[in-house]
């Protein structure tokens, strides 16, 4: 999801924050995982409040707010304010981020279900009936898809800012990747479902090179034909249960993904 | 934030690190003395609860790895691998998993130990026996060792590659099996890189076990981890103690519980009968240490003299020195399977649904990671159960810190929280993982001299 107008320049030096909020840690893991980059990294910004990777914290204001996991406790819901008052660009990294995350399957539940299901003295749970994108709370700048993002993207959007460009990252289908490694297609010629035409790009077709289905790491693209692949995935087989199941994964609170699995939710339940 | 203050009231303090960094998860500490005598320890969780158990109900069993992997980034592969087993007993189809798949399974965990590993002890562990703030700091004057470990990191993560698309939460698992093959020729160019970082682990073992400090914090620990007998433990085996327990897979579940203690409202696991108990690379090395790979095996006795210290170690700052003998073991292992490799013919055995129930535990890193699954006719999940190593080692952790605090009662506020952050981290603790389970609580009641659970505002 691209903000209307283009990121300005940032100045060098600029000074770098990582927040966490509801996560597995992934995505911040990939930066740390950035390898041989990491070093010119450290070198290109101040690295000002990480706290998975330094104990030193360097006061705000911040240039860039890096933010994974998504908003489930009335405290993050407060935090993400202050975060956002603290960072002139804030980028939502990972579908945590960007969609509320696994943790989101929540919200089709009844939260009390789950706390009583899990924790033995509910009582001490604080938590929201929801998991969140940061979008629902704060505005944005900047959204980076992925459960967990992809490295060569996030190097991108750290090297677009500090020029003061905007972050070129796709927003095709998974499909162009696919038929770029000139990958057999899962859905013709094994006749699995996959959820690549509906998905955007940004692994780089993982999946289909492990001859399985995407399941939709990267989220909608612009516009999914979500009927016409359901309707394909019927023809082969699948159930309106199954088609559901696919959807609700990582990014399953995007609008897209939500509705169709709305969608075959009411048809498995009129059956 | 990392600061500590003293009480007004005389005699009393309360240490306090409101955000523990260089760990994975949020949590806090808290530490009250009065008059020199620790009253109480307290490692707060404030990682939000995440309800996995909860919505993994009703879900195929072919989509659990690819879920569970979500609970934790760093050891994605703990969770695909306790799932995938515990699911292969539920359905009846774990003996007739092949040597190739398990053998494929161990080089997939390789690469998870040595990627998880390598960060650990690197980039968030030895900054703090070094006396820097982060490896950020710590890579000005220690650059060589820090190329080095970024690229024993890199290997890590390119075996994981190899088997599963990707680093982090890996696509290539699934229960019975593989996906895919990995692609031997990538496999010929890893293995000599395996021999490379064998080589440079060996090295830095050895630095670590001669030039590093070790704080003295000797407690009589009940070692727990899986003891296999021809293997050092990472997929299979029995689960063991150095006093007396000894069950089978199936049943850990029901050999430990999840007891309330009066200090706080979270749980924490002891064994039945007995108390806290440790898992991780302390344990795994005490328990098994015969079997390492020879690689690391050779390296042990020198290991030994430089530190004064013979098995078993029952400091748990030599956790430090036990992860990189494992990280040797792991390239060891993984040099000698790349160099054997050959596709697979048949890389999963695509097991049935049916009703049933399984479970077991593999060795993350930081320790066992027991998973339980029960399943309908159809294949979908009608319970789950997941123990993961943090929480386990919880009431250890909090004894360790009763102990540290009580011996630096002398230090000023500041030192002593840092000493305390040191020792939390022997741990390694996944907090992001411990805290997505059941019953796991929290303290969120604010008690008499010790602050409510923390936030980023009022710790600010």
């Amino acid at each position: 999801m691209l903000a209307k107008s283009p990121i300005p320049k940032v100045p060098p030096k600029s000074r770098l924050a990582v927040f966490k909020f509801s996560s597995c840690d992934g995505c911040q893991l990939s930066l740390l995982n950035l390898e041989e980059h990491l070093l010119e990294l450290v070198d290109a910004v101040e690295v000002a409040y990480f706290l998975e990777a330094r104990r030193r914290e360097l006061p705000p204001p911040y240039d860039v707010g890096l933010v994974e996991g998504s908003i489930s406790t009335p405290h993050e819901a407060q935090r993400i304010r202050q975060v956002r008052r603290d960072c002139r660009y804030l980028v939502a990294i990972g579908a945590c981020a960007s969609s509320g995350g696994i943790q989101a399957l929540r919200n089709w539940a009844d939260i009390g279900d789950f706390v009583g299901a899990v924790y033995p003295n509910p009582q001490y749970i604080r938590t929201l009936d929801t998991a969140t994108p940061i979008a629902a709370h704060v505005f944005v700048d900047f959204e980076l898809r992925g459960c967990p993002v992809n490295h060569a993207q996030l190097l991108e959007l750290v090297s677009a800012l500090l020029v003061g460009r905007r972050p070129n990252v796709p927003t095709s289908s998974l499909c162009l990747e696919c038929k770029r490694r000139g990958l057999p297609c899962v859905l013709v010629t094994h006749g699995q479902p996959c959820l690549g035409p509906a998905v955007q790009a940004g692994c780089g077709a993982l999946c289909p090179a492990c001859n399985r289905g995407c399941y939709g790491c990267f989220g909608p693209m612009e516009q999914p034909n979500l009927n016409s692949l359901g309707d394909r995935f019927l023809e082969l087989g699948a159930s309106h249960r199954q088609i559901k199941h696919l959807l609700r994964m990582f990014n399953a609170y995007l609008e897209p993904f939500k509705q169709a699995s709305d969608h075959h939710e009411r048809l498995e339940q009129q059956k | 934030m990392n600061a500590s203050n003293s009480k007004s009231n005389p005699g009393t303090r309360t240490i306090r690190v409101g955000a523990l960094a260089r760990v994975e998860g949020e949590g806090a500490l808290h530490v009250a003395m009065k008059d020199g005598r620790v009253e109480e320890v307290r490692l707060d969780i404030y990682e939000p609860p995440r309800f996995f158990e909860a919505f993994l109900r009703g879900r195929d069993f072919r989509e659990v790895p690819d879920i569970t992997a979500r609970i934790c980034g760093i050891c994605p592969v703990a969770y695909q691998m306790g799932a995938c087993h515990a699911l292969e007993k539920a359905l009846g189809a774990f003996d007739q998993v092949t040597p190739d798949i398990r053998t494929l399974r161990n080089l997939l965990y390789c690469g998870e130990w040595i990627e998880s590993h390598v960060l650990h002890m690197f980039m968030l562990h030895l900054p703090d026996f070094l006396g820097y703030e982060s490896v950020i700091s710590m890579a000005a004057d220690h650059a060589p060792t820090v190329r080095q470990a970024l690229r024993l990191k890199k290997f890590g993560n390119d075996l994981l590659t190899l088997l599963g698309g990707r680093a982090i939460h890996p696509v290539g698992v699934c229960v019975g099996g593989f996906y895919k093959t990995p692609d031997p020729t990538r496999a010929a160019e890893l293995a000599s890189e395996a021999r490379a970082c064998l080589d440079i682990m060996s090295e830095l073992t050895l630095f670590l076990a001669s030039q590093v400090r070790y704080p003295d914090l000797e407690r009589d620990y009940e070692f727990v981890a899986l003891c296999p007998d021809d293997e050092y433990p990472m997929n299979l085996g029995r689960i063991r103690s150095n006093k007396g327990l000894d069950v089978d897979q199936e049943r850990f579940g029901d050999a430990i519980e999840e007891r309330q203690v009066p200090h706080s409202n979270a749980l924490h696991s002891v064994i039945k009968g007995r108390d806290a108990y440790l898992v991780g690379p302390l344990a795994r090395l005490n328990l098994n240490a015969e079997k390492l790979h020879p690689r690391a095996r050779e390296l042990l006795p020198q290991v030994r003299r430089s530190l004064g210290q013979d098995l078993p170690w029952r400091n748990n700052f030599l956790s430090l020195p036990a992860r990189a003998l494992e990280t040797v073991h792991a390239l060891g292992r993984a040099a000698d399977i790349l160099a054997a490799y050959k596709p697979l013919a048949h890389p999963s055995i695509l097991p049935a649904p049916r009703p049933g129930v399984g479970g077991h535990g593999t060795e993350a890193p930081r320790g066992i990671c027991w998973h339980q699954y029960h399943t309908h006719a159809d294949g979908s999940i009608a319970a789950a159960r997941i123990i993961p190593p943090t929480s386990q080692n919880q009431r250890c952790l909090e004894q360790d810190l009763r102990e540290l605090a009580g011996r630096l009662a002398a230090l000023p506020d500041d030192q002593l929280a840092l000493r305390c952050e040191q020792m939390i981290r022997n741990y390694d603790p996944c907090i992001s993982c411990s805290v997505h389970f059941l019953k796991f609580g929290r303290t969120w009641t604010p008690r008499a001299g010790i602050p409510a659970a923390p936030t980023r505002e009022d710790s600010a």
